[in-house]
């Protein structure tokens, strides 16, 4: 097979397209099984995502948090490293975040607490990546292993925190107190007022345009430095790496405070922009998603994007959907993420053959 | 898609139009632990189904899956006019602060935490002292002296069920040993019989006879562990003898169905009143269970001892420590 032959927008548009469309025929099935009608389902679905502002607010302030935790994946992938922890380096990321607005929130404007942050959440983020990291690079122990194991650690870290330590006194529920406000990010509907664009409220804030900012910081990283080089090459061929004089152990430390970095940014909207304090379970599973998000977004920044979009689509559209029909619980919108993650990830090269075998007999033809 | 559209937009046009069918519009958002767990959600549940099969009036119920969800539900369902809305736990404090404030016209009933405004009533039951009373009927059915509790997630809300337990037990045998076990530390420990069974086991392997499980649906991994090893186990918040007869030694009950149950019977008949509502043991808010289920294993003896610590706690006599009164359990 001459993959040259094949048109680019087959392979990154078309097939995942089709991808996604048979696991929405599935979907269809199990939502006829319940005895539901399936388009009016799908309108629910689509009409909550996108059909109004606040909606579209939503879907991209899940998206935000995908984002964060897709780019975290893909640049531990494009190294040939499998980082499971997002979740756990999400969480952390989210205490460094937490503990500078707590410290400053009453003495510092915004302007110098949003960079400090920044810093924070990826610092704290990247520092929980770093054992994993380290005993990866030199001792050898599998990241896949410790990235799971410290997901776990993580969480029970934040618990004795928050339960023990930054607790409000007298209060039943696990939170530390709420953040003055000049501690919160602005949200997107208070941004743009100024500019004469009136939206209507919803969580989406400003770390959305850091979430893009970061899109960029990758690609440019990635594909135009001569450190995202030795990164590709050591995911391509790490001996080669070694023989092309690579360093591969610094590299795949280098390669995880990154990662663990991006990840930690989750607690950027999480904390700074919607909660406004510190709390139990902010990450509710954007690390595990991030890694089906990357998948579907062939590790590319622009395709992290979309697929983002989508889940975030799929998340908030989910919601609505369980709402307006009760008989289509949680669970079952569950069951439909699933089976987009099923056909575009773990059933990705299905049809592939067939569908590229057709273009290269066109172009032959 | 255009299809699509239309439907939902009829869809929302006829929801928006039903709007003022009925002057009470009730509704419910569970939390993340979801609607069927056997225990705590599924407590108001039944106070739901009760209140329909009453009035005739049904219940809007709403399952978030994530904080940002639980907000956007109780915003959601404000907007479509539905009150009272019942908010159930602890963890949606802070979301129904923010919605409340924004619909001062609503009323709100926040189960298990106190939100301090003038559109809300706070119903808060005193675990510790339900708890004190089945601690106190383990340590008496116990051969061993040992007795053992298996938590949830280790936050405030369960240290306060331990620690009434803990009491209870030394109340009756004072030398008595505690073991406690919390399940883990994210909402799933909530909702894993697995790591039930197995800490239940380990207790049992170190003596322990009875186990008080304060842990949702990961209790049901308790229950079946006890009842393979032929000891004894204690359920919480419905009353959960009937799960595995003979074993079930009681339940600490929590009446969360009777909460919801009132708010909405109340808003019918126009008595709803915001405010701080605490029920325990004297207002029937958390109690023991006994019933045909657990009647053989609770003697006559006993459930005149227990009933006598009951009276005593109503009356002031005996004093249960509130965990949360300042976050220790110094007994």
């Amino acid at each position: 097979m001459n993959q040259a032959k094949v048109p680019v927008w087959v392979s990154i548009a078309l097939i995942p397209f089709i991808n996604v469309m048979l696991a929405f025929f599935v979907s269809a099935l199990v939502i006829l099984a319940l005895g539901e009608d399936p388009i009016e389902a799908a309108g629910y679905l689509i009409y909550g995502a996108f059909g109004y502002e606040e909606g579209i607010g939503y879907t991209l302030y899940y998206a935000t948090n995908l984002i964060f935790t897709g780019l975290a994946v893909s640049v531990a992938f494009k190294a040939g490293l499998f980082n499971i922890g997002g979740e756990g380096q999400a969480y952390i990321g989210g205490l460094g975040v937490g503990l500078v607005c707590l410290w400053f929130d009453s003495s510092l404007p915004l302007m110098v607490i949003a960079p400090l942050a920044i810093i924070g959440g990826a610092l704290f983020g990247a520092a929980w990546a770093y054992i994993p990291a380290y005993l990866q690079a030199r001792r050898g122990s599998h990241v896949v292993i410790t990235t799971i194991m410290f997901n776990f650690i993580a969480s029970s870290l934040m618990v004795y925190l928050l339960v023990n330590w930054l607790k409000q006194d007298g209060r039943m529920s696990p939170n530390s107190r709420t953040f003055e406000e000049s501690a919160w990010l602005p949200y997107m509907h208070e941004l743009l007022a100024p500019f004469g664009i009136e939206l209507s409220e919803s969580p989406l804030n400003a770390s959305f345009l850091w979430a893009l900012i970061c899109c960029v910081f990758v690609w440019g990283l990635i594909w135009h430095t001569r450190w995202g080089y030795q990164l590709r090459t050591l995911g391509t061929n790490a001996t080669a790496a070694v023989y092309a004089g690579i360093d591969n152990s610094k590299v795949t430390i280098w390669v995880m405070l990154i990662s663990g970095g991006l990840a930690g940014f989750v607690g950027l909207n999480e904390i700074m922009g919607v909660n406004h304090s510190l709390l139990l379970n902010f990450t509710a599973g954007y690390g595990f998603a991030g890694i089906a998000v990357s998948l579907m977004g062939r590790n590319h920044p622009v395709g992290i994007i979309v697929a983002a979009i989508l889940f975030g689509a799929l998340y908030q559209g989910g919601s609505e959907l369980a709402f307006e029909i009760p008989t289509i619980t949680p669970e079952i919108v569950v069951v439909i993420q699933g089976l987009v993650i099923l056909f575009s990830g773990a059933l990705e090269n299905m049809l592939k053959d067939r569908i590229e075998g057709f273009f290269i007999r066109k172009s032959v033809a | 898609m255009k299809g699509a559209f239309l439907v939902t937009a009829t869809a929302l046009a006829i929801s928006v139009s039903s709007a003022h069918a009925a002057d009470v519009k009730p509704a419910v958002v569970y939390d993340q632990a979801g609607k069927f767990d056997k225990s705590f959600n599924e407590g108001v549940y039944n106070g739901i189904v009760k209140f329909t099969k009453d009035s005739g009036i049904q219940v809007r119920e709403f399952e978030p899956k994530n904080e940002a969800q639980t907000e956007q539900g109780l915003r959601r369902l404000a907007k479509r006019g539905h009150s009272p809305i019942v908010a159930v736990g602890f963890s949606m404090a802070s979301a129904l602060e923010r919605v409340a404030k924004d619909f001062p016209d609503l009323q709100f009933t926040i189960i298990d935490m106190v939100v301090d405004l003038p559109n809300v009533q706070s119903i808060v039951f005193k675990e510790h002292e339900g708890s004190f009373l089945v601690g106190a009927l383990a340590a008496m059915k116990s051969e061993t002296a040992k007795v053992g509790f298996v938590g949830g997630m280790d936050i405030p809300l369960i240290r306060r069920f331990s620690c009434g337990y803990e009491q209870g037990a030394k109340y009756v045998t004072s030398d008595a040993t505690v073991f406690e076990n919390m399940t883990g530390s994210t909402p799933s420990a909530f909702n894993d019989p697995t790591k039930g069974a197995e800490l239940a086991k380990s207790q049992f392997s170190q003596g322990v006879d009875v186990i008080f499980a304060a842990a949702g649906g990961t209790g049901i991994g308790v229950y079946q562990a006890a009842k393979d090893e032929g000891k004894f186990a204690i359920g919480v918040d419905s009353n959960q003898n009937h799960l595995q007869p003979g074993t079930m030694l009681t339940s600490m009950v929590k009446r969360v169905d009777l909460a919801a149950y009132n708010t909405y019977d109340q808003a019918v008949k126009g008595t709803w009143a915001p405010g701080l509502t605490v029920l325990g043991l004297a207002e029937g808010g958390v109690d023991w269970a006994l019933d045909d289920n657990n009647a053989s294993l609770v003697d006559v003896d006993m459930k005149a001892k227990i009933e006598a610590i009951r009276a005593d706690i109503v009356s002031g006599k005996v004093s249960v420590h509130d965990y949360m009164s300042d976050n220790a359990c110094n007994i």
